[in-house]
């Protein structure tokens, strides 16, 4: 055990006698292993995100247009919707046999930044979401914050105005403000970014700025509207059926999320292959550059390895004191890759959150994460290989012969 | 301490006739100068007295030890223990303090590190307060003692200086030998010096005296016979 510390003293010492050298191998094996621990974290929350919410529905329904669209909409609350569908076939798709459940969404307006979502208790309910403060909506124009919500100040009782659009800078519905009557507690789940009420709470505010005439708010309440469906599936046979009923007899269109996500998985897929390739090539290129280094290293103390030789070292032990200056740097590469493969998810998340996106963290932490010191491990052991083997095979005889 | 009967070394390519080295015996604490132009075979000797090469044939004895029977961690470990060693071109390491350097020693032999003996050591060939230094720091006779430090810490038995004067003007020639015949004797040592520095030879008039001149040139005769 004393052997192995004074190896690793000594090795140490070793690999910052050339310091430049040594903060190079570093910075490029770091930015290797950051690389592909932003990759794992990033792709890892949003698999585990898109799981979440997508659970316990199997078909979506909204207006006519690009089935991801409506899926990334009405799920995940991360595009407009395609538009809006009329009450009355949601109501009769609620009568449908094979349909067990049906959750409407109205959407629409937003609150800096966090979209309003009109819907039954059904909503909160599907995701086993509970509340921290306050009560579910009683009337139209009470409202429940979600957990990420809350964080912006809003506390129960106090009004806010929402304004009309998903984004930033739309009209304010100035004669309509919410009363804040409830919180929910995180979740985990797409409701932590969501602002719900009441479906009435959305037709109330919409009719009024919409109806100049008391005659037009009629008309309007007859012919009501909501965005999105949420549909659960009473028997799988539905999934076979259902979709093309509504696809092909209806002005409705019906998009099977777990297809839809399959595909939007893929295309991301291209883009997490693409960073972990880069990734692999900077761990290549920091596995050729350690391996230069410490070629060069064995070549300028040759003297010195042969004097240790001499010294009575065994050449296993010689060639240890270069796989250590290897390990040294994969130890380090490892904590600093991880350190700053968080610090980009966390500035990623930053960036998401900012713009009501997926959620995604830099302060978590994946076992999977453990393989990192051991990529690097081998990537440094591969690259200290020859070197060792080099050292292993020093000549002592040089040393007796040098002038 | 050290004896050789009928010692001999044929080099890997095979290509020249073998060295035959003549037989030697010497006393412990005695001094040995092993004499001879470049190419006459005294790093080889000295590498087989050091079991960094095993004879082609011959009996060799060194610290009371047959040299050759052994396998290589054994051999690696006796040297440790046995053999001191002082290179004409001292090797200090360039990363490590002139007591880092001295630690080398324990790590090499896999023992724990002494700093008591280190710093003990350092004062006994004078340079106690380089201890902190670098090699880079140290004049050219400061490194020399650095390096003789090194390689009697362990107190070995048997101390090889390979032209431990090369490169010296007289005054410093002499300084270095003094320290190396004291140091050698306070330790205990037998004092092995190849050299072809004829000082050496006047400044150590009692040491035995082998000169390998003599097989440099009867090879340099096989060969001629060879071609």
């Amino acid at each position: 055990m004393k052997s192995i510390a004074q190896l690793a003293r000594l090795s140490w010492h070793y690999l910052w006698s050339r310091p430049l050298a040594a903060v190079l191998n570093l910075l490029v094996l770091t930015l290797g292993l950051a690389a592909i621990t932003l990759v794992l974290l990033v792709a890892t929350q949003l698999d585990k995100a898109f799981e979440r919410d997508l659970t316990g529905i199997d078909l979506v329904v909204g207006a006519k247009g690009s089935p991801l669209q409506l899926i990334l909409a009405g799920v995940f609350h991360i595009d407009v919707p395609t538009g809006n569908i009329p009450l009355q076939e949601v109501q009769a798709l609620q009568a449908n046999p094979l349909v067990a459940q049906v959750i409407p969404l109205s959407l629409g307006d937003s609150f800096q930044g966090a979209r309003i979502v009109g819907t039954t208790p059904d909503y909160v309910a599907h995701y086993g979401a509970t509340l921290a403060q306050g009560t579910l909506w009683r009337q139209p124009m009470d409202a429940v914050l979600g957990a990420g919500v809350a964080q912006g100040g809003l506390a129960v009782g106090a009004a806010f105005i929402g304004s009309h659009g998903l984004g930033e800078g739309g009209h304010a519905h100035g004669d309509h403000p919410y009363r804040v009557s409830g919180v929910l507690a995180p979740c985990g789940c797409v409701l932590d970014r969501l602002i719900l009420t009441s479906t009435e709470s959305v037709w109330t505010v919409h009719e009024a700025a919409t109806a100049d005439e008391p005659e037009d708010l009629e008309i309007l309440k007859e012919e009501r509207e909501v965005t999105v469906a949420l549909l659960r599936y009473r028997s799988p046979l539905a999934a076979v059926t259902l979709p093309r009923q509504i696809n092909s007899g209806t002005e409705m269109q019906a998009a099977a999320p777990a297809i839809e996500v399959t595909r939007l998985l893929r295309l991301l897929g291209v883009g997490a292959d693409v960073l972990r390739a880069f990734g692999g090539v900077l761990l290549a290129v920091a596995a050729a550059s350690v391996f230069i280094a410490l070629w060069n290293a064995v070549r300028e103390r040759r003297a010195d390895l042969a004097m240790l030789r001499m010294l009575g070292a065994p050449p296993g032990r010689v060639a240890g004191l270069v796989l250590w200056e290897a390990l040294w740097l994969a130890a380090l590469a490892s904590l600093l890759g991880l350190l700053l493969g968080h610090a980009l998810a966390q500035a990623l998340g930053w960036a998401l959150q900012a713009q009501g996106l997926l959620p995604v963290s830099g302060l978590v932490w994946l076992p999977a994460e453990a393989g990192v010191p051991l990529l690097a491990a081998l990537v440094a052991a591969l690259a200290a290989l020859l070197p060792a083997l080099q050292a292993y095979r020093t000549d002592v005889a040089d040393l007796l012969s040098q002038p | 301490m050290i004896r050789t009967r009928g010692l001999c070394y044929q080099y890997a390519s095979g290509g020249s006739a073998p060295l035959r080295f003549p037989d030697v015996d010497l006393r412990q604490g005695g001094t040995l100068l092993l004499r001879g132009r470049s190419g006459t075979g005294k790093s080889t000797w000295l590498s087989l007295i050091a079991g960094l090469r095993g004879a082609s044939g011959g009996d060799l004895f060194v610290a009371g030890t047959q040299i050759g029977t052994q396998r290589g961690a054994e051999i690696d470990a006796w040297r440790a223990r046995h053999i001191g060693f002082l290179p004409q071109k001292l090797h200090l390491s360039g990363a490590l303090t002139v007591a880092g350097n001295l630690g080398l020693v324990y790590f090499a032999a896999g023992l724990p590190r002494d700093n008591a003996a280190i710093t003990r050591t350092l004062a006994q060939v004078g340079v106690a307060e380089l201890a902190g230094r670098r090699p880079h720091q140290l004049s050219g006779g400061q490194a020399q003692r650095v390096a003789l430090a090194r390689a009697v810490l362990l107190s070995p038995e048997l101390l090889l200086a390979d032209e431990p004067t090369a490169s010296l003007d007289d005054e410093a020639a002499a300084d270095a030998l003094a320290l190396l015949q004291g140091t050698a004797a306070a330790c205990g040592a037998s004092l092995v010096i190849a050299t072809h520095d004829q000082r050496v030879v006047r400044a150590l008039p009692g040491a035995q005296v082998l000169d390998l001149n003599e097989i440099g040139l009867q090879r340099l005769l096989d060969k001629r016979e060879q071609l």
